[in-house]
């Protein structure tokens, strides 16, 4: 019977301290502190200014307009007319920029698994795009390749006979979807060729032997060992992509009218443009909720993996 | 030939031409570099090429301040990432209790937050502060964002060191200090200092913060460039020039760290 009485349980609590009364631990203590205080005042300070911010009138040009707020700010920025096309955005953005990260990541995955000549090389081309500076890649390719007249883009299209696009002014979210796809691509590539190396080889040759074509062995031993992997390229990418702001403020500032506003560029351009840092937050706030649903997930597949290990 | 030779082949292909289009942008920035601006908008690979638009860069006198404040705030925030999160780190791994683990896993999540819902207050209270636009305001920043991920790297490398490696250490009379110097340092040396380049990497390029908290005197590379959307977006080699300086020591020094860097950006979920 593993189940205590509770007297003999008490007295263990009670001895519990004694036996670890080591008086090197007293010193080891302190060795948390230097990361866990500025991270607990990192994750509260801010957030409860948020929070609070959010229930109150609050803007920065305007300081004699004090009170509480209840929920006029929330009901505000739900009203504005900028407010539904920025969620919309904010989730076609992400959905495709997830879709088209994960499924060229998983088939060039497959593709750079396989042996050829000067394959690392040609890695390393691909996983290049990774570790360009946001504002960099944007720049780049809003004027040297989306260009409409110059673009790379424009005079590839043109050898075929094919009208350029003017990429910015008829397909402005389309544009960002691509330049932040080419971005992250290489992110889901590195983890998912990563996570391929460990499948068993001698699995795939087992199926090989036993008549399996190249599509059946992709779906049922491929796939299925990437899940893993696809799910923490995922929940990685989501939480980074909520806050994807560089890419929209130095190519369309948002434009035109609200095509490219997401919510986090509603964010900034509520509290830092028009400076009214209650309806702002309020924002902020609902961006926080949509992160958490997502992080929980995340956590949960983390903390399955930590104590696998052990 | 036979089949598998052929297929080798097309697959050498295959792999090259989707190499050169995804490197196809930074290709075709680093070659406009070495443009005239008026041969800017050509097409042509072959030209003879010239420094003049890295001559103009460096002509505005600010270009080096830029520079000099994107080292200074990625060294600076992975150096004190560093010291705040290798004590926890060895604690945790060499003395883990039970409380460690939902410890580490409650670190990872403060980085779930969206920059965006915390911009407000930060920004508000950075004013308070006057840490608007200063270097300091910046590494307090980058350091909150990576510390996470310093705690958890630093922490897997400590991990793999065997046990009895530092048992028979002390067996043999060696003082804590010397444990630390003599036997972790060496050990966990090329897994940290390739955590230290993923830090540098990530707060190079970080520009939510950077273009939202600084302006002139702290502003970092990814300012400096932002401010080229317009109109200087439009003079090519210029562009091109400035951006080529500031994208190509981060970029070798991902190449180098590759192999350790999935591990640092799943938090050690796939090695």
């Amino acid at each position: 019977m593993s189940v205590k009485s509770p007297p003999s349980a008490l007295a263990e609590e009670f001895s519990a301290p004694i036996q670890t009364i080591d008086p090197a631990e007293k010193w080891r203590r302190l060795l948390m502190w230097p990361s866990v205080v500025p991270l607990l005042m990192w994750m509260i300070v801010p957030l409860a200014f948020t929070i609070y911010f959010s229930f109150i009138r609050y803007n920065l040009l305007n300081p004699a307009n004090t009170g509480f707020a209840f929920f006029q700010n929330y009901q505000f920025l739900v009203g504005d007319a900028s407010f539904w096309p920025a969620v919309f955005n904010t989730l076609i953005f992400i959905g495709a920029v997830l879709i088209i990260t994960v499924v060229v990541g998983v088939l060039l995955a497959v593709l750079y698994d396989q042996d050829f000549y000067g394959k690392n090389i040609a890695m390393l081309l691909v996983i290049a795009p990774f570790f360009v500076m946001p504002t960099v890649s944007a720049l780049i390719w809003k004027n040297m390749i989306m260009h409409p007249v110059y673009g790379s883009i424009a005079l590839f299209l043109q050898k075929f006979g094919i009208a350029p696009v003017d990429w910015f002014a008829d397909l402005p979210l389309i544009s960002i979807i691509i330049i932040v796809s080419w971005e992250w691509i290489p992110f889901s590539f590195l983890i998912l060729v990563t996570a391929l190396k460990s499948l068993d080889q001698e699995q795939k040759e087992a199926a090989s032997i036993d008549g399996a074509g190249h599509f059946t062995k992709f779906r049922y031993i491929v796939l299925p060992h990437l899940e893993k992997a696809i799910g923490v390229v995922v929940m990685i990418e989501m939480i980074f992509l909520l806050s994807i702001f560089a890419e929209i403020y130095t190519t369309t500032g948002g434009g035109p009218g609200n095509a490219t506003t997401t919510l986090a560029y509603l964010v900034y351009a509520l509290g830092l443009q028009q400076f009214d840092a209650g309806i702002a937050s309020a924002g902020g706030i609902l961006a926080i909720i949509l992160a958490n649903i997502v992080s929980i997930f995340l956590v949960r597949m983390l903390a399955k993996n930590l104590s696998q290990e052990k | 030939m036979n089949k598998a030779a052929w297929s080798k082949i097309w697959l050498t292909i295959l792999g090259w031409l989707i190499g050169a289009m995804f490197f196809y942008p930074i290709f075709w920035m680093a070659i406009t570099a070495f443009k005239t601006e008026k041969g800017a908008y050509s097409p042509d690979i072959f030209f003879i090429p010239t420094l003049e638009s890295f001559g103009e860069v460096f002509a505005r006198s600010d270009y080096f301040l830029f520079f000099r404040n994107s080292v200074v705030v990625s060294f600076g925030s992975t150096i004190l990432c560093f010291i705040l999160a290798i004590p926890s780190a060895y604690r945790m791994a060499f003395y883990p209790t039970q409380k460690s683990q939902s410890t580490m896993l409650w670190m990872l999540s403060t980085k779930m937050m969206p920059a965006v819902g915390v911009l407000i207050p930060i920004y508000i209270i950075w004013q308070w502060l006057h840490l608007l636009d200063t270097i300091t305001g910046l590494i307090i920043i980058y350091t909150l964002m990576n510390l996470p991920i310093a705690v958890w790297m630093s922490y897997t490398y400590f991990s793999e060191v065997p046990k009895g490696i530092l048992e028979a250490g002390r067996i043999d009379g060696a003082t804590a200090t010397q444990e630390l110097w003599h036997l972790l340092r060496p050990m966990t040396m090329p897994g940290l200092s390739s955590t230290a380049l993923l830090l540098i990497i990530l707060a190079w390029n970080e520009a939510f913060w950077s273009i939202n908290l600084s302006s002139a005197k702290a502003a970092p590379l990814t300012v400096f460039i932002a401010s080229y959307s317009s109109p200087e977006g439009l003079f090519w080699a210029k562009l091109s020039a400035a951006s080529l300086l500031a994208v190509a020591p981060i970029m070798v020094m991902g190449w180098l760290t590759q192999k350790q860097l999935v591990r640092g950006l799943t938090f050690g979920a796939v090695k």
